[in-house]
């Protein structure tokens, strides 16, 4: 059905933490990587060795520049992958039901069997998260790896999103948001967890963590700086001489 | 977003058959025999192939009956209910009017409002969509219904019907075109709210995700032809309103109606492409783009 529950029994999702991504998309492989051979139809790519490559991901990192009024300009590298809205306009948007909420965790999934490949859940999501596969004709979209989460077959630690479990700096976290005490429910807390684009409407489940502010050198001047001052403010000798003579040019 | 021929063909021809059946269905005393037939001959030709083109972006049309399931929640659903309503209702009245000679006005009263709803729910496909702030807006339905209705008119040999619903229809046409412009900005979606770093300072996007294109700009971030945009508009109001009503007012024989139609279906065709090439999706905003 692609009416959305009322409310879901737990709200599974992710915290993104954009003080730590380091930006090297070491989640973008891993997440081509399971999800190219488990749930559904595999992420396909057309021409990928030839001169316009183009492919199917299900999660992509961004890098942006953030220009304070003051201070030095910071780069945040931002992973984008599905945010399992609360109202995603997605699951409303489908003809066929394929697009649908789960009632027991809140995952967004997609049933390929149903899909007609309209493409209106991907006009209608305005995080670029569902992206139309070229060689199926089915839509793509994270599933937030709901073939590993309860795949008992799996060494525990191994029960995450791949992008979770790959990710070398730590900066993705894995949790139920429905529960306060919960890892993610704590950190979002702590860290200020923001919702993107949150005039849509979307309630989106997934967090972001923004980037700790950084140090400033105004009033934490170390006590040998002025041993470091520049010695010689005004030219002397013979560069004085040639200073002072290009100067009447 | 691309403006994929097959969605322009879709809602340029069959709004405008709809509004054809639409005046055929509360026409009191329409024409019978041979010109009756043809009448409903084009205006279900323009209808059906219209809705026929539009399974040919779809990934699996083989599947396309399951479109009709959801209709408590999604607008498409709801748009493939009434135009087979209204396409079974209008042949229903058709077959018994031009067939048999029997008139059930009320078959066709029905048929006529399921026309209507199929346009309405057509523009509401568009008009739903938040992401797409250029669509979002009371604009669009009137815009369609105009389009609709005065094409339809016309086509139904209505000289003084189609002359004020085409200028009405350009009118409206002229007012989507130019305050839309507006609309992206007046949204208040910008970098800053769709990477939540907006209150930090001024957000740029630095580096894309990967070197090469992908579906999602592939599919929302058109900009061909957007430099040519403001000539295209004067191009599309002249075909499809200014011309037609020169010659509507000239009371037109056959040879110069033929020609209005042809010229208000080609403004309308350009319409749609800039419909569709010039809204900006909110996800062109994380590349950078508008």
């Amino acid at each position: 059905m692609t009416s959305l529950p009322e409310q879901t029994d737990r709200k599974l999702g992710l915290v993104i933490d954009l003080d730590t991504c380091v930006g090297c998309h070491a989640c973008v492989i891993s997440c081509k990587g399971w999800n190219t051979e488990n749930y559904g139809a595999p992420l396909s790519d057309q021409d990928p060795y030839g001169a316009d490559p183009v492919g199917t991901f299900l999660n992509r990192v961004h890098s942006y520049e953030v220009q304070p009024d003051q201070g030095p300009a910071q780069l945040v590298h931002f992973p984008k992958s599905c945010l399992h809205c609360d109202d995603a306009p997605c699951v409303t948007v489908c003809p066929t039901g394929a697009s649908y909420k789960r009632v027991e965790d809140g995952i967004v999934l997609v049933n390929e069997d149903n899909c007609i490949g309209c493409g209106l859940c991907a006009w209608s999501c305005p995080y670029g998260a569902r992206e139309m596969d070229a060689a199926e004709g089915v839509m793509k979209k994270c599933t937030l790896c709901v073939d590993r989460i309860y795949n008992e077959n799996l060494p525990e630690e191994d029960r995450e999103p791949s992008c979770v479990r790959t990710c070398p700096a730590g900066a993705r976290h894995f949790g139920d948001f429905s529960d306060p005490e919960s890892n993610v429910s704590k950190l979002s807390a702590e860290r200020g967890g923001m919702d993107l684009m949150p005039e849509l409407g979307t309630k989106p489940v997934n967090k972001y963590l923004p980037p700790r502010p950084k140090d400033s050198w105004q009033g934490e001047v170390d006590v040998l700086a002025p041993w470091l001052e520049p010695v010689a403010q005004e030219p002397q000798g013979f560069f004085g001489w040639l200073d002072k003579a290009l100067e009447k040019f | 977003m691309h403006p994929a021929p097959s969605v322009i063909i879709f809602t340029t021809f069959s709004g405008l058959g709809l509004g054809l059946l639409f005046w055929l269905g509360i026409s009191p005393d329409p024409h019978g025999g041979w010109v009756g037939f043809t009448f409903f001959f084009i205006a279900f030709a323009l209808a059906c192939g219209g809705l026929a083109a539009s399974t040919f972006h779809l990934g699996h049309p083989e599947r396309a009956l399951k479109a009709f399931t959801q209709w408590r929640s999604s607008w498409l659903s709801r748009e493939a209910w009434s135009a087979a309503g209204a396409l079974a209702v209008m042949g229903l009245y058709a077959f018994f009017w031009v067939l048999l000679g029997i008139h059930i006005a009320p078959l066709g009263w029905l048929g006529a409002l399921l026309c209507l709803a199929t346009v309405g729910t057509t523009s509401m496909i568009y008009t739903q969509l938040k992401t797409v702030p250029r669509w979002n807006h009371w604009s669009t339905p009137a815009l369609f219904f105009a389009l609709s209705l005065g094409g339809g008119a016309l086509l139904a040999g209505y000289i003084n019907t189609a002359v004020f619903l085409i200028a009405l229809s350009g009118a409206v046409q002229a007012y989507w075109f130019w305050q839309g412009d507006q609309r992206f900005s007046d949204s208040g979606t910008d970098l800053g709210t769709a990477t939540g770093l907006g209150s930090r300072g001024k957000v740029r996007a630095f580096e894309p995700p990967h070197t090469g294109t992908n579906y999602l700009l592939n599919e929302f971030v058109y900009v061909v032809g957007r430099k040519h945009g403001d000539k295209l508009r004067l191009i599309s109001l002249a075909l499809s309103t200014v011309l037609p009503l020169l010659l509507l007012l000239t009371n037109p024989g056959h040879l110069l109606a033929v020609i209005a139609v042809i010229s208000h279906v080609t403004g309308v065709v350009v319409s749609r492409w800039l419909f569709f090439a010039q809204a900006e999706h909110v996800v062109g905003l994380y590349y950078g783009k508008r």
